[in-house]
């Protein structure tokens, strides 16, 4: 089997929520041994779940991003069944070590000699406070490539903010830029696209650093603010201000380039989807959901396609939708249109008229749709992986493929202190005794402290 | 300063609009020589795109395809020629990578494919970015920015219950998103193949980055599997505890997220001491009480109108209050902190002028982000290119330009 790209590097991962995870997951699926270094006396809520073996009560209301496992649920193993640390937790070992004890340091310290790279997105307090800023690590291994990546970056007046990623948002531009036109912005409900920016982005900084090592032989540090890495993303709104004055508003669904586009209700869809079978649900009828389509219509021959899929009615022929600026001056007029259509017909259904025409057009997948989607499932994109306190499911897999080397998920979201034995024995070298000591001492271990002090519930997760 | 990280890296652009532009950007801002092929007429439709500077529609005054493009150098070809394709597998002999953007038969179409560049040059990192992948049912759909959002991301979560699912921000960020999760990707490859000394296709689906993203998608896609539960759109406004989430105040907004332990930093904040013990607000269980929320907004609500969001947050952060702004574009460009830290950046362009950019996504001393050129203009380069690198005489190029080659 051909090796992937990544094999022979090897990560230290110090890293709360989503961005540093997200970069490191990415390094994982390709082939770098990533090692998460956790504390089992510092509980990093929303990382490891809402807080220290979760009472069941609790759990049971859990949903979306910030769910638990629920049928698997026991309290004392709450932070290996949760959905926004599982996301990103394949491929990955876990080692745990007191890093507030100096000795922890120490063997944080030999594990950074064996490394290549070291991931961290903590607010810059934390790495001074625990003296593993670059200055020191830097001498215990020239070669390490480093990357901090907190929320506004290693300098600057906001450089000791804390913020959820919610703020991130709204200190980037980017809340401001979305939500219902008309409506007041305090009824906007949160997005990440900052966490997706940053992780994205630190892979590309960190192969960077690793391709000039392979000339220079020499290490470095990369000083990353996620922030700036998701305004470039903004870069019409940004860039109407620099050439024209303009503050660009959110827009609904509506495009900025001028197209028709919207999102518009389908036909209700009666049922509810049961257990997972084999990781596809079986349909009961039993509830009401509402289904949506999105559409948009660019130039004249994507609207000529549409007219066609919808069979030519009398309204397309009016006038004042012969051209693209007269359509887009009576975009609500042709909206209502488009939604009397899309109301008696089904999402998919919808869908495979327009692309038929070459109209750009998809449903709102929710996340059954997902697991059901021919083009995801004959490209093979869930892949079932079996956790030792889960079970077994499909997960999303690779979000890229490449030609000339076969891979797939290899192992399941990473338990706490799941690979101690290997990392201390095996990698840094200590004795059986040894490991028995750092074992009584607490470094070492598969649970949270039942007093581990529970980090605030800033991204930066360990003020 | 040190030699740019990427300057031994040679990439030939094919790609248009947003996604593969912006992948070549990250690679071109931080060294790389990057040479942008566009068709003759007209060039990359994002020229065509706005917005416009003083909003005159012209192919070097878009907005869009200036941020694009920094750093590259520009040349046209006819790829449907066949003059045109034996001109690009000239340019492909000399290259470590090749990034394209075409629907997944045009390559093969042009007799272009992977394979066919591969035997030219086996060491070929080769990017393919596509709507939905080079394979399965979907491979010739067409999408847009909504399209990839509502098939591919969380956006079935995103809004009102009551109301029609929403897109991400104004503009195209999701399809930003895209183009850098293909230059970290490419990135990956050409480590791998150049160190095994092989070549690699990389596949790139807007479709799956999104599937595949970090921001909710995946890990609801996992709670599906767990419980069978569908993230439904929620009401930002039923909240446990607070103060939580957007309020307005005297220019705009501010978001705050001080629930829990955090009740002293609002005292604190505000500075109003006696709400610290407050029986009304100071536990969570007190929070919870229905009249408890109406009581905090009358008090608090009035605090923020006195105040502007820039206010607002620095008493939050001097309070540890977890808060920030709702900022405007205007704002972001005048912020201290991205000033200070040197982020925006002044290019000069010979049409466009002078004008602020976005900078470094991220620092490194051994790894400058560096303008050495401005987006090109439609063929700036084809000089430069075809007589010194392929050898063309001048004449050369008076009949390729008669012939639509370039």
């Amino acid at each position: 089997m051909p090796k992937l790209p990544l094999e022979g590097i090897r990560v230290a991962e110090l890293c709360p929520i989503w961005a540093g995870p997200y970069a490191c997951m990415l390094l994982a699926d390709w082939g770098a041994e990533v090692i998460r270094v956790e504390n089992r006396y510092h509980f990093p809520v929303y990382t490891r779940g809402m807080m220290v073996n979760t009472p069941e009560l609790l759990a049971k209301e859990s949903a979306g991003y910030v769910a638990y496992n629920k049928p698997a649920y026991k309290p004392e193993i709450s932070h290996n069944l949760f959905t926004l640390f599982n996301a990103h937790a394949r491929n990955k070992l876990s080692m745990t070590v007191n890093l507030r004890e100096s000795k922890g340091v120490e063997i944080f310290k030999e594990l950074i000699k064996v490394c290549d790279v070291f991931v961290e997105s903590n607010s810059p307090r934390v790495k001074e406070e625990l003296g593993i800023t670059w200055d020191s690590l830097k001498e215990v291994n020239n070669k390490l490539v480093m990357i901090s990546m907190p929320g506004f970056g290693s300098t600057g007046p906001y450089k000791y903010y804390r913020a959820l990623g919610a703020h991130q948002e709204g200190f980037g531009g980017h809340t401001y830029l979305r939500g219902y036109t008309g409506d007041d912005l305090s009824s906007t409900t949160t997005i990440y696209h900052t966490d997706e920016a940053a992780g994205l982005t630190a892979v590309f900084a960190i192969l960077s650093a690793l391709r000039q090592r392979r000339k220079t032989e020499q290490g470095t540090f990369i000083d990353m603010a996620q922030g700036e890495t998701s305004m470039p993303h903004l870069a019409q709104a940004i860039m109407d201000y620099t050439m024209n004055g303009r503050i660009a508003e959110k827009m609904g669904n509506r495009d900025y380039h001028g197209a028709i586009q919207g999102c518009y209700q389908c036909r209700d869809v009666k049922g509810k989807w049961l257990p997972p079978m084999a990781g596809f649900g079986i349909l009961e009828q039993q509830e009401v959901v509402d289904t949506w389509v999105v559409i948009t219509i660019s130039n004249d021959n994507e609207w000529e396609g549409f007219c066609k899929a919808l069979g030519n009615p009398e309204w397309t022929k009016d006038a004042k939708f012969s051209n693209s600026l007269s359509r887009f001056r009576h975009h609500d007029e042709i909206d209502e249109h488009i939604g009397k259509w899309t109301r008696e017909r089904d999402a998919y259904e919808v869908m495979h008229l327009l692309q038929d025409q070459g109209v750009p057009a998809g449903p709102v997948m929710d996340e059954k749709d997902a697991y059901h989607d021919p083009h995801l499932r004959a490209r093979g994109f869930f892949e079932e992986l079996t956790h030792a306190e889960a079970g077994t499911h499909l997960y999303p897999g690779l979000a890229f493929r490449m030609s000339g080397t076969s891979n797939s998920l290899r192992t399941p979201p990473v338990r706490l202190g799941e690979h101690n034995e290997y990392v201390y024995k095996q990698l840094l070298g200590f004795s059986d005794e040894e490991y028995a000591i750092l074992e009584s001492e607490g470094h070492i271990g598969s649970q949270f402290d039942s007093k581990a002090v529970g980090g605030s519930i800033t991204f930066d997760g360990s003020d | 300063m040190p030699e740019q990280a990427l300057s031994d890296v040679k990439i030939l652009d094919l790609t248009w609009y947003v996604s593969g532009p912006y992948c070549t950007k990250l690679f071109a801002d931080y060294g790389a020589d990057v040479i942008k092929i566009e068709r003759p007429n007209g060039g990359d439709p994002a020229r065509k795109m706005g917005p416009f500077l003083k909003d005159d529609p012209h192919p070097d005054k878009s907005g869009l395809f200036l941020h694009l493009n920094t750093n590259k150098r520009g040349i046209t070809l006819n790829l449907k020629t066949s003059t045109g394709q034996g001109m690009l597998k000239e340019l492909v002999k000399d290259v470590d990578i090749l990034v394209e953007s075409f629907g997944p038969r045009v390559m093969e179409s042009l007799g272009l494919d992977y394979e066919t560049l591969a035997e030219i040059n086996p060491k070929l990192v080769m990017t393919s970015i596509s709507n939905f992948g080079q394979t399965g049912p979907y491979r010739d759909f067409k999408t847009s920015e909504i399209v990839t959002f509502a098939m591919g991301g969380a956006m079935n979560s995103v809004g009102l219950p009551e109301r029609e699912p929403l897109k991400k921000g104004t503009g195209t960020p999701v399809l930003f998103s895209a183009g850098t999760m293909a230059a970290s990707a490419t990135m990956i490859a050409l480590y791998g193949a150049q160190i095994q000394d092989i070549g690699q296709h990389v596949d790139i689906s807007l479709f799956e980055s999104q599937m595949g993203s970090i921001d909710r998608r995946m890990s609801q896609l996992i709670a599906f599997q767990y419980n069978n539960e569908i993230t439904p759109r929620s009401d930002p406004k039923i909240r446990r505890g607070f103060p939580f989430g957007i309020y307005p105040c005297q220019d705009g907004y501010w978001e705050i997220a001080a629930v829990g332990s955090q009740w002293p930093a609002v005292g604190k904040m505000m500075n109003m001491p006696e709400l610290i013990t407050d029986p009304r607000f100071n536990s969570p269980l007190a929070q919870m009480m229905s009249n408890s929320v109406g009581e905090f907004d009358a008090i608090f609500i009035p605090w923020c109108f006195e105040h502007p969001k820039k206010e607002c947050v620095t008493l939050g952060q001097q309070s540890g209050a977890l808060c920030g702004p709702l900022n405007t574009v205007e704002d972001l460009l005048n912020d201290p902190h991205y000033q200070d830290r040197g982020y925006w950046v002044n290019i000069t362009h010979p049409v466009a002028g002078e004008l602020a950019y976005p900078g470094a996504p991220f620092k490194c001393e051994d790894m400058p982000w560096m303008v050495k050129r401005s987006a090109p203009m439609l063929g700036q380069h084809n000089e430069e290119i075809y007589c010194e690198k392929l050898g063309y005489s001048q004449e050369d190029l008076v009949k390729l330009r008669e012939s639509e080659v370039i």
